[in-house]
């Protein structure tokens, strides 16, 4: 019994060693060797400053801009306490935040046509989905088009070439990344970079 | 539900299929010692450590070194918490971690639970996350797999004292199946976007001149390990739904996938170490009924939309997934979330990628039910084998009783011992969570934690304590686990839910090796036939209903039928 434990001690300082650093450190030189752009976060400069990451919603609340859908991260988009709302279906509080939200949309949105897609009024599991669906990009396209004083067509085309379809063709859903639509947006001949 | 999302669960099943053979017939060749291409990382760890690699072990001793060296390595792990401010890697700067935090963070990670009651993503350093938690991630894995291998062997073997050696296992399960494959696959998670850096975290300047500060760290290596060994534990809070460990619905399918492999492969593996691949193809296949039957109820559910919610299109169509979105990402709509919560519950993974708490009533229902049933789809790695060994004793006893004559199982005669065992192991699971769920809705300190009242309430409280007695994980996630109360009684739970069923295992492995093989005779109930798959499948349904039906009666089912009559609860 004495022997098996100096054997667990001495086991556990040299696999700690091994696997616990070893193994975490190869795996980051060649990550860092092969793909440091992915390796660390798929981060996107505009003017030489970081703007976000592309894989890690923010939020925007200008209607210059397309939105991202609610975030129960922290205090909303707060990058470092990812997390949902972990609110139940028969819960009123979440039945209250999202009739606020509907309003919400029909007041900023007065344009547009129909019901709201379900995805611009619940949370994401993360709070940091960088995605909204296509059909909740396509909703916001009357509101964005006015405050830009661009034609409908041409932000509706600009949402339909950001379109991302399934990976291979069949997994997962379709989505449109909210920070590079605005981005282009921005780009747009004519936009200014600013929403002040 | 869509065609597409038929397609995806498909695709993915066919694709376990295809890979738990080769994996099975391989891992069966590591535990023989057929295998030494990586025999100077062994031999090095055994001279290290003063293992003695040629000398095996009776249940006892193996009992003994498994428990010491989860003891010491907990241990260790519960030290780097405390200290993780003096010790490297800690860019952010973090404090140590509080106490009862740190003994719950470590008794959950040693038991592959990895439950996790802190809900912040700056809590634990680069330093605790690798050589902590990720270690334990390892470990945990392997030991789970080593007892699956050691009662495998018990069954294998005749009139044998020992059942092989425990430090000998771990390694080469470490060696030879976690660590290359992990390799491979976060490499093929970096590819994904899946982060991988010691940096300090990111300060970006956002369009609307918001500031946002992105965590950063060495996610993709502990990815890997999170759900091939099932463990489960995230990097961030938000677990697989971030997009930092989960970025595309590619990463999704290599994450589902996974989580699968190694339990759908010890099946082939336990076919072939006892010479009959046909039992491990018949238990292969009543796991499959299972995970499709799960699957089927999760995504039918969650793809219904909800009857209290207006003004809103919660229709599935070609550019939006429709259905329950609160708690889901975009990229994984209702298909891949419902998918992947069954897939983690089947196996004690317990990593998410939308938050169960916000699933419907009857969606939510499953992952609890697959947790309640044992953990035994697939499982956990290991620990989903002998798991089902058990319901498979149980099987060929309640057949044998039918027919009047001693059970057998593959030539072993089973026995008052070996049923009382089995029967240890299949009651101490409910008496532990039905318990601590009792005192959990009777006290003060059990309810002033709950983020949604009335029947999802109860709910709440049975997942966290059926979860962290399966040693799953996951959590109905808005109850706030971090307070002294659920701290100290998870981290009971955890430990209960591991070890003290791990113990009968051990015993029964030695028990089952002592036996003489009997040759099988006209009576015998043959353990490879579709048959027996069913009568299996019957088994564990039965035993699970009888247990837990009471509880999900008042918990999911009572709210199912209130939200249909517009029932609230504020």
């Amino acid at each position: 019994m004495r022997n098996t434990l100096v054997i667990a001690i001495r086991y556990t300082i040299i696999t700690t060693i091994l696997l616990g650093i070893g193994y975490p450190l190869l795996v980051t030189g060649l990550a860092q060797l092969m793909m440091p752009a992915k390796a660390n976060g798929s981060l996107i400069t505009r003017d030489g400053q970081v703007v976000g990451s592309a894989l890690i919603g923010q939020g925007f609340t200008s209607p210059r801009y397309f939105h991202s859908r609610p975030s129960a991260a922290g205090n909303g988009w707060d990058a470092t306490s990812s997390g949902g709302s972990n609110l139940g279906p028969t819960n009123q509080a979440l039945m209250t935040r999202i009739d606020a939200a509907v309003a919400q949309w029909h007041k900023d949105d007065p344009e547009a046509k129909g019901p709201v897609p379900i995805g611009l009024v619940t949370t994401s599991g993360s709070g940091l989905d960088p995605d909204i669906s296509p059909e909740g990009a396509l909703y916001q396209v009357p509101m964005v088009a006015a405050a830009r004083h661009l034609p409908e067509e041409t932000v509706r085309a600009l949402v339909e070439s950001h379109i991302e379809g399934r990976q291979f063709g069949f997994l997962g859903e379709p989505t449109v990344n909210v920070l590079e639509l605005n981005l282009a947006l921005d780009a747009l001949p004519g936009q200014s970079q600013t929403s002040k | 539900m869509t065609a597409n999302g038929w397609l995806q669960f498909i695709v993915y099943f066919v694709v376990l299929l295809v890979c738990v053979r080769p994996l099975g017939i391989y891992m069966a060749k590591v535990f023989e010692g057929k295998l030494h291409f990586l025999r100077p990382f062994e031999r090095l760890i055994y001279r290290v450590s003063g293992v003695r690699s040629d000398e095996e072990m009776t249940w006892k001793e193996y009992t003994v070194a498994m428990l010491l060296f989860s003891f010491v390595s907990l241990i260790l792990t519960y030290v780097f918490e405390r200290l993780q401010h003096v010790l490297p890697w800690n860019p952010q700067h973090l404090p140590g971690v509080e106490a009862f935090l740190a003994w719950n963070t470590a008794a959950s990670f040693t038991t592959n639970t990895n439950w996790q009651a802190y809900s912040n993503d700056v809590t634990m350093s680069y330093f605790t996350q690798m050589a902590g938690l990720a270690y334990h991630n390892f470990f945990s894995a392997a030991a789970g797999i080593a007892v699956a291998i050691a009662l495998v062997r018990g069954v294998a073997r005749r009139e044998a004292k020992t059942i092989g050696n425990f430090w000998v296992d771990v390694t080469r399960t470490c060696l030879y199946v976690l660590v290359p494959l992990c390799i491979v696959f976060a490499l093929v998670l970096v590819s994904q976007g899946v982060i991988q850096n010691l940096h300090p975290y990111t300060v970006a300047h956002t369009l609307e001149h918001q500031t946002q500060t992105i965590a950063q760290g060495p996610v993709a290596s502990q990815e890997a390990i999170k759900e091939l060994g099932t463990n489960g534990g995230g990097f961030f809070s938000a677990n697989s739904a971030h997009p930092f460990e989960n970025p595309t619905a590619f990463s999704n399918f290599i994450e589902m996938f996974l989580i699968f492999l190694i339990g759908g492969a010890l099946t082939v593996t336990l076919g072939r170490m006892t010479g009959s691949p046909g039992h491990g193809w018949a238990i292969f296949a009543c796991m499959s009924i299972l995970f499709a039957a799960g699957f089927t109820v999760c995504y039918w559910a969650e793809s219904q939309p909800s009857p209290v919610l207006h003004g809103v299109t919660q229709q599935a169509s070609a550019l939006q997934p429709g259905g329950n979105m609160e708690g889901k990402e975009a990229r994984f709509g209702i298909t891949d979330s419902s998918m992947f919560a069954t897939i983690t519950t089947d196996a004690s993974c317990g990593a998410v990628n939308s938050m169960h708490d916000s699933y419907m009533p009857l969606g939510g229902m499953v992952p609890l039910i697959n947790i309640m049933l044992g953990e035994i789809i697939f499982g956990g790695v290991g620990s989903g084998l002998y798991g089902m060994i058990i319901y498979v004793v149980l099987s060929v006893f309640i057949a044998g009783l039918m027919v009047g004559r001693t059970p057998e199982y593959l030539g072993k005669k089973i026995e008052s011992y070996d049923v009382k065992m089995t029967m240890l192991y299949v009651l101490i699971f409910p008496l532990v969570i039905l318990v601590l769920t009792a005192i959990g809705v009777l006290t003060h300190a059990g309810l002033s934690s709950l983020a949604n009242n009335g029947p999802h309430g109860l709910t709440e409280i049975l997942y966290a304590y059926v979860s962290t007695a399966g040693n799953n994980g996951s959590a109905f996630a808005g109850l706030n686990a971090n307070t002294k109360f659920y701290n100290i009684t998870t981290g009971f739970n955890m430990l209960t839910g591991r070890f003290l069923m791990m113990i009968p295992m051990l015993a029964l492995a030695g028990n089952l090796a002592r036996k003489k093989s009997v040759p099988p005779s006209p009576g015998t109930f043959p353990v490879n036939t579709p048959l027996f798959t069913v009568l299996l499948t019957s088994v564990i349904l039965i035993v699970g209903a009888l247990t837990f039906f009471p509880a999900l009666s008042l918990g999911p089912i009572l709210e199912h039928l209130l939200l249909h009559h517009g029932v609230l609860f504020s």
